[in-house]
């Protein structure tokens, strides 16, 4: 009878699984200012990072961030190496075919083409970052596809020649634009993709995303997310 | 680090760069490459022992070991290096896990495998989630020992087992002729005289392990060309030390790095070369003898 009292009470504490669990090891990019960044503490940094330890804050979680490639970020989700990826992702179809996302705590982004000149040829040689949804839509554009494995690479592609423009989220292309005297300008029209960002989460960690699906609708609801976008992206920056 | 650092866009020249060199990412700049010799000097004991046990069991008289050793061999060096260093980290990962969830979760009712996730009680989590970043860093430096182990101990164990056909029949002949056993023979005279054939080999593969380090970024531990990438590129306002693309720079420090790892290494094969040579029924230990002669 001890015995049965004590594996019930075992398999309910395992299924409490992520709840039972108290860290939550969120993964990023760190290289995506302003979304998030290794800061020059060698602390990570940024828009996200500021936002989700909020968050982790007010539901009581710890969180441990986690800097990782973004190219095995999906993979190294599943295989439970960390349980959330806050790292400047749509979300998009292909994407929640493999993971889930909670809703969206960006709007759906905007993405520009920056180029050396405003009448670039944007049917030419595009740059941008791989397996991102600004990759997916050059790949269906007439342009030449030119991928990378950071999206710093990218811009400078533009930069070495090797590519006509790049393609990118606007919030980051902004600051390149911004301060390179005049080398990048705008060039065509900014396009709008995706369904915002949000923050991805294994399919069989349903706990783990309601509890983040209430608190991002809590800071959506306070308006402290709109804050937090205005002080991280300025003053016209999108808002909920 | 210093007390003008306080607020870096204010500053100048020299105490700009003093500042800026010792931020806290330079530092973990620096420590990468310490983290790269660490995993040298590990890595290649290890694979030299992998490669050993390799060569023994190629070319032992009872055939599962030779299959095995042999098998070994081939498919490690059949498989492609990148492939290795994705796929089988992570198989190697799961495996711990799933050995621990079967010995520690025996109650679990949801399935491992769900889809493409896998997913063990937290309990048998490796290292667990609650465990501090630098264990989670430490735990992957080991699979990544273990991995580059691996690899280079297979191509390890083709040049031991080759060197150990090279050494001179006559040479093991007259050890049995004094009526030494097959394991005395080996000891006593082919080990200590088959380094010199295995030399060059061994020689090239430390030297593409040297240059194999950064596939380390792969297994999630930032070595030197991570932080080179990352610091050289180009840094916006939002940075405390805004700069343009300056990977040039770094790559530069990289290569004078990677040069002098050669140029050492070079060195010190070039000594222990000279070393094994002696005494040795090889072209460079007769000059050896000759010019001791003379």
């Amino acid at each position: 009878m001890k015995k049965l009292i004590l594996s019930a009470a075992f398999a309910a504490l395992a299924a409490g699984g992520a709840l039972a669990q108290d860290t939550i090891r969120i993964a990023t990019e760190g290289a995506y200012p302003p979304f998030n960044f290794v800061n020059d503490a060698g602390k990570p940094d940024g828009f996200e990072v500021e936002l989700f330890n909020q968050l982790c804050e007010a539901a009581e979680l710890t969180c441990e961030w986690v800097t990782t490639d973004w190219d095995s970020i999906i993979p190294n989700l599943q295989s439970g190496n960390y349980d959330a990826i806050a790292a400047g992702m749509s979300i998009t179809e292909e994407r929640k075919a493999v993971i889930d996302f909670t809703q969206a705590y960006y709007p759906a982004t905007f993405s520009a083409y920056a180029a050396p000149s405003a009448d670039a040829d944007l049917s030419g040689v595009v740059a941008a970052q791989v397996n991102t949804i600004q990759a997916a839509h050059v790949a269906e554009t007439d342009a030449t596809l030119l991928e990378f494995a950071t999206p710093d690479e990218a811009v400078a592609a533009v930069r070495n020649g090797e590519a006509d423009a790049v393609f990118a989220d606007n919030d980051f292309l902004k600051p390149v634009v911004d301060e390179s005297n005049g080398e990048f300008v705008w060039a065509g029209e900014q396009i709008q993709l995706g369904e915002g960002i949000g923050l991805g989460i294994r399919k069989s960690d349903s706990e783990l995303k309601a509890k983040f699906d209430a608190a991002i609708q809590t800071v959506k609801d306070d308006g402290t997310l709109n804050e937090l976008l205005k002080k991280w992206f300025g003053q016209d920056s999108v808002t909920f | 680090m210093f007390a003008y650092c306080a607020d870096p866009k204010s500053l100048e020249g020299l105490q700009w760069l003093s500042c800026y060199l010792t931020t806290g990412t330079h530092f973990s700049f620096y420590g990468s490459f310490l983290i790269v010799l660490v995993l040298l000097f590990v890595t290649a004991p290890v694979a030299l022992a992998f490669g050993f046990g390799g060569a023994m069991a190629a070319r032992s008289p009872a055939a599962p070991l030779r299959w095995l050793g042999k098998g070994y061999m081939a498919m490690v060096r059949g498989v492609p290096d990148i492939v290795f260093f994705l796929f089988f980290i992570i198989a190697l990962d799961q495996g711990f896990e799933w050995l621990t969830h079967q010995v520690r979760c025996p109650d679990w009712i949801d399935p491992i495998r769900q889809g493409l996730e896998f997913r063990v009680c937290p309990q048998a989590k490796i290292p667990p989630n609650t465990a501090p970043q630098m264990v989670h860093q430490i735990y992957n430096f080991g699979l990544a020992v273990v991995t580059f182990a691996i690899v280079f101990g297979a191509f390890a164990a083709n040049v031991l087992a080759g060197a150990m056909s090279a050494v001179p029949r006559a040479q093991l002949e007259t050890g049995e002729a004094y009526g030494m056993t097959q394991r005395q023979v080996f000891r006593r005279i082919m080990v200590p005289q088959m380094w010199i054939y295995a030399l060059p080999g061994l020689s090239n593969l430390w030297l593409i392990l040297i240059k194999a380090t950064p596939l380390l970024f792969i297994l999630g531990i930032q070595d030197a060309v991570y932080w080179a990438r990352e610091l050289g590129g180009f840094k916006s306002q939002t940075y405390s030390y805004p700069h343009p693309d300056w990977r040039l720079w770094y790559f530069l420090g990289l290569l004078i790095f990677y040069l002098l790892m050669t140029r050492i290494s070079e060195i010190v094969l070039d000594r222990i070369t000279r070393r094994l040579s002696h005494g040795q029924a090889t072209a460079a230990g007769e000059a050896q003898r000759k010019g001791a002669v003379a």
